[in-house]
């Protein structure tokens, strides 16, 4: 009787045991299944060079065209969209959903209305007949 | 993420630095608009055929809804209101960048960052600092639109402990994020958001109308680093680059109001400037008479003048003068005159807002220049002609160390051989200083609406 508790004992510990090491795996496996540890350092690097980029390439920007600059940049903000989509896609009917369609919305009215108001401006834009 | 929605994103990204690229010049700026489309259908193409996204119907609704209404405001909107269009989108980047954060972080599945109550770390911080930048930027966005259009007073709105309500406030936010990250309790997921708003609202209302644009250069800029945040919660490289493409241009074009103004960035946020509060403090009032001329006068010295340089400002804006500015100018070239045009860095209420007007007006970009192009030939002019702008004229800028405005780059139209101010009346400018060239001897005061002066000298001319 009491070699069976025991070895039930022991059982129960090895269970225990092998679901905290299942716990552990999952917790890894999840880890980089989310990218984050790894992506961070990966995306800062992305984030200084684009600012870079940025940089020279907004200096080269003629001071005459500083407002169509705006309006572009306002356009291509809109590029979280992007975010605003893998929101919205799931087919269930949940808040993050329709926080995502709402998002989607005002994402488009910026994406159109930046483009076509830039387009405009820089239709007027022109040289000495 | 597979290889080829990458390669996609890529691509989009290169598209994006090349629109901006584009706009170094009038003649390659349109294709560079293209290359912005291009590059937004790939980003959206590319992001839909993720096999996470399904609900395409929905999605086209909301897209073709707010498609509809971008484009009809675009396309009707007046051009002497592009500032505030301006400051009214950047508001929608800014709640697009909250509802993004906040359904990341009630279904982080769909954004493959752990599932609720157990999103790691890294991924909560990256949300809530998206969040706080995006609901500054909508909320202070909405209250720069106000004060452009008029729905706000323009004047500052200063108040005692303002700073100090705002230090804490922000530390508040700060430590709101702190809490959020250990506990991941929606209700400080909102308290972020609203602290974040209340801030938008108290950075902005203390900046007087006259500072709005680098008010809205510094939202544009916001708005892209809002993006960024998302990119980083999304682990998107396109975000995060053209978030930082916007971040910087918008910075940029702060850096550049700021020194046209001769002034700090620091000492714009803090605001205060302008306005009555200004207007009172500048002591000294002198009673000389400035010399009042009438649109006969001015059409007649004009018309056997060789070269003439004419100086908007945001006045010319005001009264919607820019067609009939520039019918002016026909008359006067037709009379044998050169005409050009002297832009300011800070004339008007956005970076560029001057030469889009004259655009609009048919003004040829090309006898459109830039202070330091422009600059040294007043000396060898025979008019310039200043509508609507005069802090940017004031020659105390120069030489008066006690002057609000010592210091600010200004276009010297006091060595053109005969100045004319068109103005409604002897006020001074934002910066609530008295200009000195209303009393020399050749500079003469046009009073009167900035249209009706020139209708009036057009009248003149036709004669």
């Amino acid at each position: 009787m009491s070699e069976i508790s025991t070895q039930l004992e022991l059982l129960s510990f090895k269970a225990q045991n092998l679901a905290n090491h299942a716990n552990q795996l999952a917790n890894t496996v999840l880890e980089p299944s989310g990218g984050h540890s790894d992506f961070l350092i990966f995306g800062i690097t992305v984030l200084v060079l684009a600012c870079f980029v940025g940089y020279y390439v907004v200096w080269s920007v003629t001071p005459a065209l500083h407002s169509p600059l705006m309006g572009v940049t306002n356009a291509i903000s809109s590029v979280i969209i992007v975010g605003a989509l893998l929101a919205a896609g799931p087919i269930d009917g949940t808040i993050s959903k329709y926080f995502g369609l709402v998002a989607v919305g005002l994402a488009a009215v910026n994406i159109f209305g930046g483009f076509v108001v830039t387009n405009r401006m820089l239709s007027m834009f022109k040289k000495k007949s | 993420m597979s290889n080829l929605s990458s390669v996609a994103y890529l691509i989009s990204s290169i598209l994006f630095i090349l629109s901006l690229r584009g706009l170094s010049h009038p003649t390659t700026a349109r294709r560079g608009n293209f290359y912005g489309i291009l590059g937004m259908t790939i980003a959206i193409i590319t992001t839909v055929s993720n096999p996470g996204v399904l609900s395409y119907k929905e999605i086209a609704i909301a897209f073709i809804i707010g498609g509809l209404i971008g484009s009809v405001i675009a396309i009707r909107i007046q051009m002497t209101a592009l500032p505030q269009l301006v400051a009214a989108f950047h508001s929608l980047v800014g709640l697009a960048a909250v509802f993004v954060a906040a359904s990341a972080f009630y279904n982080p599945i769909a954004f493959n960052i752990g599932t609720p109550g157990n999103i790691p770390l890294g991924s909560l911080v990256e949300m809530a600092i998206g969040t706080a930048i995006g609901a500054v930027t909508f909320t202070g966005s909405i209250i720069a639109f106000g004060k452009l259009q008029g729905f706000v007073s323009g004047n500052p709105l200063v108040f005692k402990g303002q700073h100090l309500l705002n230090l804490l406030l922000g530390l508040g936010i700060i430590a709101l994020i702190a809490k959020f990250c250990i506990d991941q309790n929606p209700e400080y997921f909102w308290m972020i958001v609203v602290a974040s708003f209340l801030i938008g609202v108290l950075l902005i209302v203390p900046i007087g109308g006259a500072d709005m644009p680098v008010i809205v250069s510094m939202l544009n800029s916001y708005s892209g680093w809002a993006a960024a945040g998302i990119g980083f919660t999304l682990s998107n490289n396109l975000l995060i680059i053209t978030g930082a493409l916007v971040g910087s241009s918008g910075a940029i074009l702060s850096y550049i109001m700021c020194k046209g103004m001769n002034r700090s960035f620091l000492n714009v946020l803090l605001g205060g400037f302008g306005g009555e509060q200004a207007a009172s403090a500048t002591g000294v009032k002198d009673d000389r008479i400035a010399k009042q001329g009438n649109a006969a006068d001015a059409a007649f010295m004009m018309k056997n003048s060789k070269t003439i340089i004419i100086v908007p400002g945001y006045g010319m804006a005001v009264a919607q003068a820019q067609h009939a500015l520039r019918e002016m100018g026909d008359l006067l070239k037709a009379a044998g005159a050169q005409v050009r045009y002297a832009i300011h860095p800070v004339a008007g209420r956005m970076p560029g807002h001057m030469n889009v007007l004259l655009a609009e007006a048919n003004v040829p970009y090309d006898e459109v220049l830039e202070l330091d192009e422009i600059n040294r030939d007043f000396s060898q002019t025979d008019v310039a002609f200043v509508i609507g702008a005069n802090d940017v004229t004031n020659p105390a800028a120069k030489t008066d160390k006690t002057s609000a405005i010592y210091g600010m780059p200004i276009l010297d139209v006091e060595n053109a051989g005969q100045v004319f101010f068109v103005k409604r009346g002897m006020a001074s400018g934002y910066a609530g200083v008295q200009n000195e060239l209303f009393f020399r001897d050749n500079t003469l005061m046009l009073f009167g609406d900035a249209k009706k002066v020139c209708e009036d000298i057009i009248k003149g001319l036709e004669n």
